[in-house]
C-alpha cells in the first residue's frame, strides 16, 4: 500500500442511519468462521468504483436509508451511487451516478432515500484502511473489520484517510437502465391499477429467481407450489445477515439437519416456515433445511427492498442462471461499461 | 474404528456454489476423517478453479469465481477429482492427527453450570470434570461466530439438552457443554450451552497468526488446571 496521507480526509460529521466501510467482501476465511460481509448492492458499489477511476472491488461507504454528511478535508473526487436520494454539495443539489469534484472544507449531505435502502460513496483513489483478514469489509456482528479494525459503524468525527490524491476522471454518467438496475419496483407503482401496471410493465413484486439446491429434494410438490405461487412480504425483521419474509408457510418433510455451509442467497425455512433469504453478513454455517439460494442480482435488489414490499420467487436452472449472469456483465456490469463505452448514454465532460 | 466407506452426493448451492455430502449424513469421526480426505482431494483446486472450501460435519461447501467457471463447466474436474481416488480405509484412518492442549479452570466460580450439571446427571463436580477431561475431542465444524469450534463427541453421562433459554451473556473462554458437544466460546456473546469452566487461551484472536489454535480436523484434549495456573497463562474472569 502506498503510504496514505493523513492530512487528506474524509470526515464523518454525522454518520446517519448506518455507514459502513466494505470492500468486496472476505473471502477464503470462512474455515475460520468469517463471513463474507461486503456491498449488499454490488452493482451499485461496483459503479460508484468506476465512476471515480478506481479498481473496481475499492473500499467505499455503505450508507444505509439516509442522513450521511461528510466534509473532505482536501480536494477529491467523489460518487455517489444506488438508491435514489437527495443529494447536497454545500447545501445546493447534485446528480448521483456521476463523478463530483470536492474542494477542502465542502460538505456533501446523503438524504434520505425515497427508492432503495442502499447507496454508495466511492472517492477517487480510494480510502487507506488497514485490511483484517484481506478485507476492510465491516462485520458489526464479528467484531471485524472497518476504519477502526473492531467492526464498528463509522461515527461522528471519524476521519478515513484517503488513499491518493484525487484524480478526476473522465467517465460519463451511466444510462437510466443502469442507474436503476438493483432498484426494487416504485412504490409509485402500487397505485396504479392491474390494468395500468400490465400495460406499462410496471410490477410492485420483485422477482427473486431461485436455483433448486441444498434439500429442495425434502420438499414436497405441493410445498414447492405455494412456495413459487404465492407473494411474500418483506417483514422488519431485516439486516445485513438476511431478510425474514412472512407469507404461506412451507413445510418440510426433514428432521433435524447437520449444521452446513451457507451460500449467499440461500433461502431456508425454519420450523415457523417463514422464509429467510441469507446475506451477506450470514452465519458461515446452518442446520434449517435450504430449498436453494437466490440469484446474486436479484440478492442485491432484495437488499434494497423495504419492509412491507412483495417478493416473489420463481425457478431457475442452472443454464438459466448462467445465462442471466452472462447477459448482466455484458449489458449493465461497469467494466463491460468500460468495455464497451458506446452503451454509454453520452454525456457533457466533467 | 470401523469406518464404513460413505457415498458422495454433489448437490448445488448457488450460482458459484456445490455442496459435497457424505452419506448418510451423521456425526461420526469416521465422516469427519472422510470430510478431511475428501477436503485435501480438493485443495489442490483452489486458486485456480475453487475460491473456497468450507467443511462441516458431514459436507464440504465448494465456492468457484463465476466469472471464470460454471457448474456445467467444473462437474466433470469434480467428479473426476473425487471419483479416481475413492478414499480407502487406510486413508481415512491417517487423517486428523494433530492434537491441540487446551488448559481448563474447572469450577463453580468459573462455571457457572458445573454445579448444576453434576447435579442432574447424579454425579460429583469431581466427576464431571473427570469425565470432560478423560477423552479427547474431535473438532468437527468450525463457525456460529469466528473461532467457534464444535466438538464432539462428549461423553453420553454429560449429554444435556440446552438451556431452555439462554443467557445473554457467556464470557469469552468459557467451556460449555450441550447435547453430544462441547465448545470454548472465543467472545463474550449470548449462549444456551452448560458452563463448566474457562479456558485461558483465545480460540480467534485477530492479532496472531494463525488466529485460532485448531481447525477443523484436529483432536482437542481439555486439561484441568487450577485458578492461579489459568491465570498465569494469561486468563482473566
Amino acid at each position: 500500500m502506498t503510504q496514505p496521507n493523513h492530512s487528506a480526509c474524509l470526515k464523518i460529521i454525522s454518520p446517519g442511519t448506518l455507514s459502513l466501510l466494505q470492500d468486496a467482501g472476505r473471502f477464503g476465511m470462512t474455515a475460520l468462521g468469517l463471513t463474507q460481509g461486503g456491498p449488499l448492492d454490488v452493482h451499485s458499489f461496483a459503479w460508484a468504483n468506476a465512476l471515480v477511476g478506481n479498481p473496481l472491488h475499492s473500499t467505499v461507504i455503505e450508507h444505509s436509508i439516509g442522513g450521511l454528511i461528510v466534509q473532505a478535508t482536501a480536494d477529491c473526487t467523489v460518487a455517489v451511487t444506488g438508491a435514489v436520494l437527495p443529494l447536497l454539495l454545500n447545501g445546493k443539489a447534485v446528480a448521483c451516478w456521476q463523478a463530483i469534484r470536492l474542494k477542502a472544507g465542502d460538505e456533501l449531505e446523503l438524504g434520505y432515500m425515497t427508492q432503495g435502502l442502499r447507496a454508495y460513496l466511492a472517492v477517487s483513489g480510494g480510502f487507506a484502511v488497514a485490511l483484517q483478514f484481506g478485507s476492510s469489509a465491516t462485520v458489526m456482528r464479528e467484531g471485524v473489520g472497518g476504519l477502526h479494525q473492531d467492526g464498528s459503524k463509522l461515527a461522528a468525527g471519524d476521519q478515513i484517510p484517503l488513499a491518493g490524491q484525487a484524480i478526476l476522471p473522465a467517465l460519463t454518467t451511466p444510462d437510466p437502465q443502469v442507474q436503476q438496475f438493483s432498484l426494487p419496483p416504485l412504490a409509485s407503482a402500487a397505485a396504479l391499477t392491474k390494468a395500468e401496471q400490465k400495460q406499462s410493465g410496471a410490477s410492485t413484486v420483485l422477482s427473486l429467481r431461485l436455483l433448486e439446491g441444498y434439500q429442495h429434494h425434502l420438499f414436497s410438490a405441493v410445498e414447492r407450489a405455494r412456495f413459487y405461487l404465492n407473494p411474500y412480504q418483506v417483514s422488519t425483521n431485516c439486516d445485513r445477515m438476511g431478510y425474514k419474509l412472512s407469507g404461506s408457510a412451507i413445510s418440510c418433510s426433514s428432521r433435524a439437519l447437520l449444521s452446513e455451509g451457507i451460500s449467499l442467497g440461500a433461502v431456508q425455512i425454519p420450523p415457523d416456515g417463514q422464509p429467510i433469504v441469507l446475506l451477506n453478513d450470514r452465519q458461515t454455517l446452518g442446520g434449517y433445511p435450504k430449498i436453494g439460494t437466490v440469484l446474486s442480482l436479484d440478492c442485491w435488489r432484495l437488499a434494497q427492498t423495504p419492509p412491507g414490499s412483495l417478493v416473489q420467487f420463481s425457478p431457475l436452472d442452472s443454464y438459466q442462471v448462467h445465462n442471466a449472469l452472462a447477459l448482466y456483465r455484458a449489458g449493465f456490469s461497469p467494466a463491460a461499461k468500460a468495455a464497451h463505452p458506446q452503451h454509454a448514454a453520452t454525456q457533457e465532460p466533467l | 474404528m470401523a469406518i464404513t466407506q460413505p457415498q458422495l452426493r454433489l448437490e448445488l448451492a448457488g450460482e458459484n456454489a456445490f455442496i459435497l455430502y457424505l452419506e448418510p449424513q451423521q456425526i461420526s469421526p469416521a465422516t469427519a476423517a472422510a470430510v478431511q480426505y475428501y477436503c485435501s482431494l480438493l485443495t489442490p483446486l483452489l486458486g485456480q478453479h475453487l475460491t473456497e472450501l468450507l467443511p462441516s460435519y458431514a459436507s464440504v461447501l465448494v465456492q468457484f469465481n463465476p466469472l471464470t467457471h460454471s457448474h456445467l463447466s467444473l462437474l466433470p474436474l469434480l467428479n473426476q477429482v473425487l471419483q479416481a481416488k475413492a478414499a480407502s480405509a487406510g486413508q481415512l484412518a491417517q487423517q486428523s492427527s494433530k492434537i491441540v492442549e487446551l488448559p481448563v479452570w474447572y469450577s463453580a466460580q468459573s462455571g457457572a453450570d458445573l454445579l448444576s450439571v453434576a447435579k442432574a446427571k447424579n454425579l460429583t463436580p469431581d466427576e464431571v470434570i473427570q469425565l470432560h477431561s478423560s477423552q479427547s475431542y474431535q473438532v468437527y465444524a468450525i463457525g456460529f461466530a469466528p473461532g467457534f469450534a464444535y466438538l464432539g463427541e462428549l461423553p453420553a453421562e454429560l449429554a444435556m439438552p440446552r438451556l431452555s433459554s439462554p443467557r445473554a451473556k457467556v464470557p469469552a473462554g468459557a467451556v460449555a457443554i450441550a447435547d453430544r458437544q462441547t465448545a470454548v466460546y472465543p467472545a463474550a456473546s449470548p449462549g444456551g450451552w452448560h458452563l463448566l469452566g474457562l479456558c485461558p487461551i483465545r480460540m480467534f484472536n485477530p492479532q496472531q497468526q494463525p488466529a485460532m489454535p485448531v481447525a477443523v480436523g484436529d483432536q482437542v484434549r481439555f486439561i484441568p488446571v487450577s485458578e492461579r495456573e489459568f491465570q498465569l497463562l494469561g486468563g482473566a474472569l
